[in-house]
């Protein structure tokens, strides 16, 4: 890199005696490239006193920084007079003089003691304030919902349309090739794990059945949340920050059915179609990985399917599906809506909204677990 | 209709009468051409700023002028001509030359483009610390004398810019633009949303700063006051190409636009005949 800062040129500030007064002569270039230097030659002065004057005649080139530390000259030494300043550069000075009569308000600090209450208070008021809020959010959505089940003409069809086709349809090919590739390695465990029990024909089911119950739906939902959950979260972000939510709510216009009932009926719907067809193409990965292994034919791995695979390990998958959608596009939504005023919010409540919305998957996904099993499926 | 061959003959650098009085041109521009799609807005663009002058850019919406700006500062690839800043031809600058020439310029966009997790004392400190590698202890003095320069309460330094309203924005801004003490300002509409007061204020603030600092000063900017109180000169940008010239010239100069922009109502109130 550069050194900028590298053709600041000389600069000097001395003690000089004359006729038995001391004057401080100050030369060279006193900008704020050379403050470092400058903060650094000023320590030998400080300990003189007796300075009659500070002769700044010597300065070809000035700025406010450099102005400023002429001021603190002045200060160190109030006995001294400024002498020898050019029009221009004694101009600059008094402007700097008026200026630096503000001073600065740093924020406070806080002993660690009351910064942990403070902050463990916070998080506490926080908790609370966040539950009441997304409950609000629910109440909002749901009512939004119910009135457009009454009046369809509420249904912003054209909005869910365009999201279904960002959220579904340009979706598949990250899904597939997951879910495919997914398959793959779960039946090349199989194979290698049922082996020792010379069990490996069972490498069917190991595979159908995690990839139908489990993997293809918690996948997708995880593509989903990386995917779209975040997209929802900086689009409405954005849109708070430009102000263009005021401008909705000011227009009567609602942007819970403008942004966010489209975008949650639009995952609601888009998601079972791709956790299907994550599900196939997981199927297809281990009915190939079957094929190299085993030396099944594709009618061999498909048969046994059929024969062995109790299609309650298709439903308990498809089943969760419209949930988890529901739920991470309403994270989405909801932590979009939740930004304040600048980019940096934005980023923070997307990051947020990811992490949150995967980690409802995954505890939905253990009640359902819990639910299927005491329902028998 | 209005061709740009149609705008009567012009001097060097798109003046009307030659005003460089053997003064260094900090900016020349000769024969720009500036193309969105099928959409020309700069064409046979000539453009001089001399040493020590506040420059004045007005012209219609959608003119360009925002656009010339930016391809001045580099944020815009131009398709021909030659942009010449301090001397140095802009098209062709190694990384390090560019560097050295951005550290001389300060910029102030339209809404202050502020960094929006830094605080606004940390903002301004940020080109301090980074180029002018100026010792922690000093810092916080020269961030604090901008930031009373630029008239900003002290009680802003601590505050986040999403905190702030639109006017201490701008200040703010300016603030950062004036950090380094650049040679060179470039505003974009500097007292656009300002009170009259602080807008006032703002203008007298630049001519301190310009006769004190020596500064050249480009602003775009639609406050005739400012027009007429502060700068030296006007360039108007009129079909495609830069007119630039005083006040009286451009009062005198024959274009449809020119005329009504300066004798319009809004002119007369401010004080232009």
């Amino acid at each position: 890199m550069t050194d900028i800062a590298s053709d600041a040129g000389e600069t000097w500030l001395r003690p000089v005696d004359q006729a038995g007064r001391v004057v401080l002569e100050a030369g060279g270039t006193w900008t704020v490239f050379a403050v470092a230097e400058l903060r650094h030659i000023e320590d030998p002065a400080k300990g003189r006193r007796n300075v009659a004057a500070i002769d700044i005649a010597g300065i070809h080139k000035l700025d406010t920084a450099g102005a400023l530390e002429i001021v603190r000259l002045q200060k160190l030494f109030p006995d001294a007079d400024v002498e020898g300043g050019k029009p221009e550069h004694l101009a600059l000075i008094e402007l700097v003089t008026k200026g630096i009569a503000a001073g600065v308000v740093k924020p406070q600090r806080m002993g660690w003691l009351a910064h942990w209450l403070y902050e463990l208070g916070e998080t506490v008021m926080e908790f609370f304030e966040q539950t009441a809020r997304l409950l609000a959010f629910f109440g909002e959505v749901l009512v939004v919902l119910a009135g457009a089940i009454r009046r369809p003409r509420r249904f912003r069809m054209s909005s869910v349309v365009a999201q279904m086709h960002e959220v579904w349809i340009l979706a598949m090919p990250i899904v597939g090739v997951l879910t495919f590739l997914i398959g793959v390695v779960v039946a090349y465990q199989g194979v290698e794990q049922l082996k020792a029990f010379g069990a490996e024909t069972f490498t069917v089911e190991a595979v159908s059945i995690s990839v139908l119950r489990e993997l293809g739906v918690l996948l997708t939902a995880i593509i989903v949340a990386g995917r779209s959950g975040s997209a929802f979260t900086a689009q409405i972000g954005t849109m708070q920050v430009n102000l263009e939510l005021d401008a909705m709510r000011t227009m009567a216009l609602n942007p819970i059915e403008w942004l966010v009932v489209p975008r949650i009926i639009a995952l609601t719907l888009s998601m079972p179609l791709l956790v299907f067809f994550g599900n196939m193409m997981g199927l297809l990965g281990g009915a190939l990985a079957c094929m190299i292994y085993l030396d099944f034919t594709l009618v061999q791995f498909f048969d046994r399917l059929r024969d062995t695979v109790y299609i309650w390990h298709f439903w308990t998958g498809m089943i969760k599906a419209p949930v988890f959608a529901f739920v991470i596009a309403a994270v989405g939504c909801y932590e979009g809506l939740q930004v304040k005023g600048s980019a940096d919010s934005v980023g923070r409540q997307t990051t947020k909204s990811v992490v949150e919305a995967i980690f409802f998957v995954v505890v939905l996904d253990a009640l359902f677990s819990i639910i299927f099993l005491v329902a028998g499926v | 209709m209005n061709d740009a061959a149609t705008l009567p003959p012009l001097v060097e650098g798109g003046q009307i009468n030659d005003h460089s009085q053997g003064r260094e041109r900090v900016i020349s521009i000769r024969g720009l051409r500036n193309q969105f799609g099928a959409n020309v807005l700069h064409d046979r663009l000539d453009f001089d700023v001399f040493r020590g002058e506040i420059v004045g850019l007005v012209g219609g919406s959608g003119s360009g002028k925002s656009v010339l700006l930016r391809t001045i500062v580099g944020l815009n690839p131009w398709r021909e001509g030659r942009i010449e800043v301090f001397g140095e031809d802009m098209g062709h600058l190694t990384a390090d030359e560019r560097s050295h020439v951005q550290t001389r310029w300060g910029v102030l966009f339209q809404d202050g483009a502020l960094f929006s997790s830094l605080s606004v004392i940390e903002n301004i400190e940020l080109p301090l610390r980074e180029h002018a590698r100026v010792p922690e202890a000093a810092l916080d003095d020269i961030a604090a004398l901008k930031i009373s320069l630029v008239g900003l309460p002290p009680g802003a330094c601590a505050k986040k810019p999403s905190e702030l309203s639109g006017g201490m924005k701008k200040r703010a801004g300016l603030a950062r633009a004036l950090a380094l003490d650049a040679e060179l300002l470039f505003l974009d509409e500097p007292t656009a949303g300002l009170d009259p007061i602080s807008a006032s204020n703002f203008d007298s603030l630049l001519r301190d700063l310009q006769r004190t600092l020596g500064l050249t000063v480009v602003m775009v900017t639609h406050d005739l006051d400012s027009l007429n109180a502060i700068c030296d000169r006007v360039a108007v940008l009129l079909d495609k190409r830069i007119v630039a010239g005083t006040m009286e010239e451009l009062l005198a100069y024959d274009h449809p636009w020119t005329k009504e922009y300066f004798h319009g109502p809004r002119a007369r109130a401010a004080g232009i005949r």
